[in-house]
């Protein structure tokens, strides 16, 4: 076991006594935080600076070209630690432009209520569909109201850039007859 | 070391006092509870009180208000999951938590992480430290009539916080650590960010102390009051700056390093009357010492990973990988539905963290679950000197007791 530094403790010499000098150091110090710089904000006039990478309210993105990015895999649905989130799969048109994905969220329901902003969701993504953004502050008078359905959460995400275009590099590859 | 106490016991005081009082003063004893919601308990703890006039002759603490099943909500999910649980353990120092639980389950599967992520770790535990401190300090010195120093504190904490949002994405719920690693990297130029805090940090904490540590009504509130003998100490098994204020210089840190405190030269300040006032006086000291420790490792910050790069089966692999090849993307998949994979076994692992010793005890019959989960929580042990430390004082000073114990419910109930 370490031995440890005694902390020094001196008795109070006559004028700290008194209680004069301390009231005068305390005075002085309560002046100089008169005038030092503010730290609180008038929220809501004043918004605080949201620093990147900030895990706000969780959101679904599209890709450059507004295409839907979650392939409805429910890894997030998974490992969602209170279990905020619900997906219900669905299919895509084989004929549709996008149809080698093959599948996409029929529904995509959030409960912000439950969701505790871990960001557990965007970690695990392997399609980067899924982001906690900017936005920290959600209101509601309902429970309805508190669970952002799919529409919403696009709505929210908007469109991020893409790095990899993944589907597109997989069609090309099937167009050459080298998938996989 | 320092000299043996010479305050009497705390039921002799409350059994001469008792004798004192004539005959016709003598009333019955009322029975009085403190909390679940009473501003000094912090939280919500309660106090089921026996009084004679203002003297304690009973103090019993009512636990369990707060109480989720932390536990066993472990059993049902991967080692990753549990992270944020761990958050809203010592809910004001959740990276210092998150740290302990890490490395619990690090120990298990016997896994090294690079010096990059240890000297993280131990960066951001000590600024938990701090902001704790802080807290506990301003919370205290509110508790006996301070205003002033809870607004200050409360103002350095912001700072903090503003460094651990933008290095973990969150305030206060930071859930940093993964098994093997942490969530990302530290971000660009918040090692200076980081440094600037403390040079401008110390003068303004050595003003707060100032307002306390020779304040003559704050010196009658605290000296002499709460007295715990280093015996009683050990006994009840405290921990932290509770057990060195009695004047026991255990501090796991020096005594068992974990994540590479070892490199790192610190003293451990201990007390020497084991009184409200030295539980004080070791808080203020170890700010310092934290803020000692953090100049050291933002001094020799090392480079390179900072997750265990070879534990393919524990740490996920890195985003980009995942949206570019199958492999790391089927890693990615079993990572998270398998859970990290841990191999069977036990291991009791703790950290010291601000309020004390918090010990995880892990058993694992392998796979990415834990079969079982203990939380040794600081705050439950220290409380549990509260029947034996009140007995005999102020019903005022048990506000000053409460306070210099520094307890958080959402650990001591988990």
């Amino acid at each position: 076991m370490a031995t440890g530094t005694p902390l020094e403790r001196k008795p109070l010499t006559f004028a700290e006594r008194t209680y004069v000098p301390q009231i005068l150091s305390g005075l002085k110090t309560t002046w100089q935080h008169l005038v030092r710089p503010k730290e609180t904000l008038e929220y809501p006039e004043q918004r605080p600076a949201i620093p990147p990478g900030y895990r706000g309210v969780p959101t679904l993105v599209k890709d450059p070209h507004g295409r839907e990015k979650c392939v409805s895999c429910q890894l997030c649905e998974f490992v969602c630690p209170p279990k905020a989130i619900r997906i219900t799969p669905g299919e895509i048109a084989p004929d549709a432009p996008t149809g080698h994905v093959e599948k996409a969220p029929k529904e995509f329901e959030i409960d912000m209520l439950r969701c505790i902003y871990c960001g557990m969701c965007q970690e695990v993504c392997p399609e980067e569909a899924i982001f906690l953004q900017n936005q920290f502050s959600m209101t509601g008078y309902t429970r309805e109201e508190m669970v952002n359905n799919k529409a919403r959460l696009y709505e929210l995400g908007g469109t991020l850039p893409d790095d990899h275009f993944k589907w597109d590099k997989k069609l090309e590859a099937e167009k050459h007859g080298n998938a996989h | 070391m320092a000299s043996e106490f010479s305050y009497p016991d705390s039921a002799a005081k409350a059994a001469a006092g008792a004798q004192a009082a004539p005959a016709e003063f003598q009333t019955e004893k009322m029975s009085l509870s403190m909390g679940p919601s009473h501003p000094s308990t912090h939280g919500v703890l309660r106090l089921q009180m026996e009084l004679d006039g203002e003297i304690l002759t009973k103090a019993d603490p009512v636990v369990g208000y707060l109480h989720r099943g932390d536990e066993k909500i472990a059993e049902n999910m991967t080692y990753n999951q549990f992270v944020p649980y761990t958050d809203r353990l010592d809910y004001l120092a959740p990276l210092a938590n998150n740290m302990a639980y890490a490395i619990a389950v690090e120990r298990l599967a016997k896994l090294e992480v690079p010096a990059r992520c240890q000297a993280i770790r131990v960066l951001t535990a000590e600024m938990a430290r701090i902001s704790a401190h802080l807290m506990g300090l301003g919370a205290f010195a509110l508790d006996v009539g301070a205003w002033s120093v809870l607004l200050y504190a409360l103002e350095e904490r912001e700072k903090l916080y503003k460094l651990f949002e933008e290095l973990t994405g969150a305030r206060f719920t930071t859930s940093y650590t993964r098994i093997g690693g942490v969530t990302r990297d530290v971000p660009e130029g918040w090692l200076a960010r980081t440094n600037a805090f403390c040079d401008q940090f110390l003068p303004i904490l050595e003003e707060m102390l100032k307002l306390l540590t020779r304040n003559k009504i704050f010196m009658d509130r605290t000296v002499g009051v709460g007295v715990i003998s280093k015996a009683d100490a050990l006994a009840y098994g405290l921990t932290g700056p509770n057990l060195r204020g009695s004047g026991v210089g255990l501090d796991l840190r020096k005594d068992k390093p974990y994540s590479g405190y070892e490199q790192y030269e610190f003293d451990v300040p201990v007390g020497t009357k084991g009184d409200c006032y030295d539980r004080y006086l070791v808080r203020g000291e170890e700010m310092r010492q934290s803020v000692r420790i953090i100049r050291q490792v933002i001094g020799k910050f090392p480079d390179g990973p900072w997750y265990a790069t070879d534990a393919k089966r524990i740490f996920a692999p890195p985003k980009d990988k995942v949206m570019s090849s199958m492999e790391e993307l089927i890693q990615n998949f079993m990572i998270v539905t398998e859970g990290p994979q841990i191999p069977a076994g036990e291991v009791y692992f703790e950290a010291e963290n601000p309020k004390g010793i918090l010990g995880f005890f892990i058993v694992s019959k392998g796979g990415g679950v834990p079969y079982r989960l203990k939380i040794r929580s600081p705050s439950f042990c220290n409380l549990s000197i509260l029947p034996k430390v009140c007995v005999g004082n102020l019903i005022s000073d048990v506000v000053s007791i409460l306070g210099s114990l520094d307890f958080v419910m959402g650990e001591c109930d988990r």
